[in-house]
């Protein structure tokens, strides 16, 4: 199902303070029903806090806030009620089996046994874990849990799933398997709302995105706007030698949009790369390897929120 | 053109406050339950074995000593008679705080289960009616096992000794609310050690269980009688040995007030902890 003109969650001037701390300052976003909206950000720049916010887990400070049409100050438990929540951290039930988790969500979303029993076998199977139903949670692997508790979220077939990190600290295998799971899932018409810092996540996943940084958003649009606005098509990669580096003095200027100096190689931002790198062997500039590549929402997300770390 | 996404129709989750707290407690009721499908042979042996054990040992062998020294300070009953339902309404005592501090503070904070129940329509207020329902059953079961060993020994005197069930049960809620206030409130287990020397053990010893608050000097009397424990203990040996005090109205009134003021407490402190 394509994204619609619909919109599911609308936020103008959205604000989260915890007393004198600005986590989300005024932010402004649609998301629309049935796309994969991504939210992008360092560490700290607000990314948990607005969704913790739409799934009204965390009141709202300031700011107007529609989450399927209701308002979370006055309809927190109608609105939980048609949302699928998958934390950062697993905070699966370590006392029940894997069934019973789903069983007992369930319960909390008030359906009787009698449905939720073919519904959690459903799930179990969508998610490859119907060997483990038996199982306690426990000695699941990371994949597993994770898998676990987006059977969870799914358990009340919600119309909004919000997923917060969903793929940190899986190995190769368990993302691409869950990303399948949540592209079909959006096939069918469900509405994503994803937390991430993987940039390859965010370039398969999500149709629109906004990038945050220091609680606002500091760019919005699919990831093919943001390269087109932020970044340009490609870039050249360039090791040069470290004695060649410091009699470099600005030869490189003026062959790419844009360079990026870092400790070990030279960033040249060029909609066409072989042609700044015929400019490069042209200036006779030394040079221990060179690559052409592709611009990606990475090079958008170091531009945009630095490269310095945040801790 | 852009439109917002219109509420579909239809029931509200929960349709009434009343039947929305019963069905929200009853679910967190449930969960445990879950859980205790797979324990509850060993807890239950255990409330077989804590009496049996403080009957024998103390019962027994104390009460051969004491009787020598007349029983008049116990109101002419036997120790073992003094005894019994004393250590049937301190047991509830333990066993309520105890469920109170580590298998809440794991659901606050080490497993974060009430996180993930918060994410669906449930609201804080289901988790602590829940939990104190919780409580309630297994000071139920607890006292109906002590009452058979207390049957055993021969210490029930009529079939008012059933009371001691409800009475019971307002003991351990009157323990397990002013306890998950507090529990709500610590950011790690080290308060509950000192919880338990410097608060529950002393009550044990010192709010009638083993010997008349009357034994106690002025000034721990009055401090025997402010805590919930005198009061439970009071009411389940009045059931028990069939000698309710005129005071009983009391003591109840007592242990229902304290449940709803530090009950409301646990409430605000609990919404404080898990709603930021």
């Amino acid at each position: 199902m394509p994204p619609t003109d619909e919109i599911l969650v609308h936020a103008r001037g959205l604000t989260k303070r915890f007393d004198a701390f600005t986590a989300v300052n005024a932010v402004d976003f649609d998301v629309r029903t049935a796309e994969a909206f991504g939210f992008l950000g360092p560490n700290g720049a607000g990314k948990t806090s607005t969704m913790r916010m739409i799934a009204c887990s965390s009141p709202v400070t300031e700011g107007d806030l529609t989450v399927i049409g209701m308002d979370p100050r006055t309809q927190a438990p109608q609105i939980k009620a048609r949302l699928g929540v998958v934390p950062q951290a697993d905070n699966l039930d370590a006392e029940l089996s894997v069934e019973e988790n789903l069983l007992m969500y369930a319960r909390y979303f008030d359906m009787p046994m009698s449905v939720a029993r073919p519904r959690a076998a459903e799930l179990l199977e969508f998610m490859q874990l119907t060997e483990r139903a038996g199982d306690q949670v426990e000695p699941l692997s990371g994949g597993m849990k994770r898998r676990l508790t987006i059977a969870r979220a799914l358990i009340n077939d919600p119309e909004l799933i919000i997923l917060d990190e969903p793929t940190t600290g899986l190995d190769p295998q368990a993302r691409h398997l869950l990303w399948e799971r949540l592209y079909r899932l959006k096939q069918r018409g469900a509405t994503l709302i994803i937390t991430t810092h993987y940039m390859d996540e965010a370039e398969q996943l999500c149709d629109r995105l906004v990038v945050m940084d220091k609680a606002a958003i500091v760019a919005a649009g699919t990831p093919r706007e943001l390269i087109e606005k932020y970044a340009t098509r490609e870039v050249l990669e360039l090791r040069i030698p470290d004695g060649a580096r410091s009699s470099l003095d600005g030869r490189l200027d003026g062959l790419a949009e844009r360079i990026e100096e870092l400790p070990d190689r030279y960033l040249l931002y060029a909609d066409d790369g072989e042609h700044a790198l015929e400019g490069v062997h042209g200036r006779e500039i030394p040079i221990d390897s060179a690559l052409v590549r592709r611009a990606t929402l990475e090079d958008v997300f170091l531009r945009l929120t630095g490269r310095s770390l945040v801790e | 053109m852009a439109v917002i996404a219109g509420s579909r129709p239809g029931p509200p989750p929960i349709a009434n406050a009343l039947t929305g707290a019963v069905a929200g407690a009853a679910r967190v009721l449930q969960r445990n339950l879950m859980v205790y499908r797979r324990t509850w042979r060993g807890s239950l042996f255990g409330s077989f074995l804590t009496p049996l054990l403080y009957l024998t040992a103390m019962g027994i062998g104390l009460s051969q000593l004491m009787a020598r020294g007349g029983t008049d300070m116990l109101g002419g009953v036997r120790y073992l008679d003094f005894l019994g339902p004393g250590i049937l309404a301190s047991s509830c005592m333990q066993t309520a705080s105890f469920e109170s501090t580590y298998p809440i503070m794991g659901k606050i904070s080490w497993r974060r289960n009430y996180e993930a129940i918060l994410a669906t329509p449930m609201e804080v207020h289901h988790l602590l009616i829940g939990e104190l329902s919780w409580i309630a059953f297994r000071m139920t079961s607890m006292a109906t096992v002590f009452l058979i060993v207390l049957t055993v020994f021969g210490i029930p005197r009529s079939p008012l000794a059933l009371l001691a069930i409800p009475a019971a049960v307002l003991t351990g809620v009157a323990f397990a609310a002013p306890i998950i206030a507090f529990a709500a409130t610590r950011h790690n287990d080290s308060g509950f050690a000192a919880l338990f020397r410097f608060v529950i053990n002393p009550l044990f010893l010192f709010s009638g269980t083993f010997f008349p608050v009357s034994q106690l000097p002025d000034a721990g009397e009055w401090v025997a009688a402010a805590t919930p424990l005198y009061h439970g203990v009071a009411l389940v040996r009045g059931a028990v040995l069939d000698s309710m005090p005129a005071t009983w109205p009391l003591h109840l009134a007592y242990l229902v007030v304290f449940v709803g003021a530090t009950g409301y407490v646990a409430y605000r402190l609990l919404r404080r902890r898990l709603v930021k």
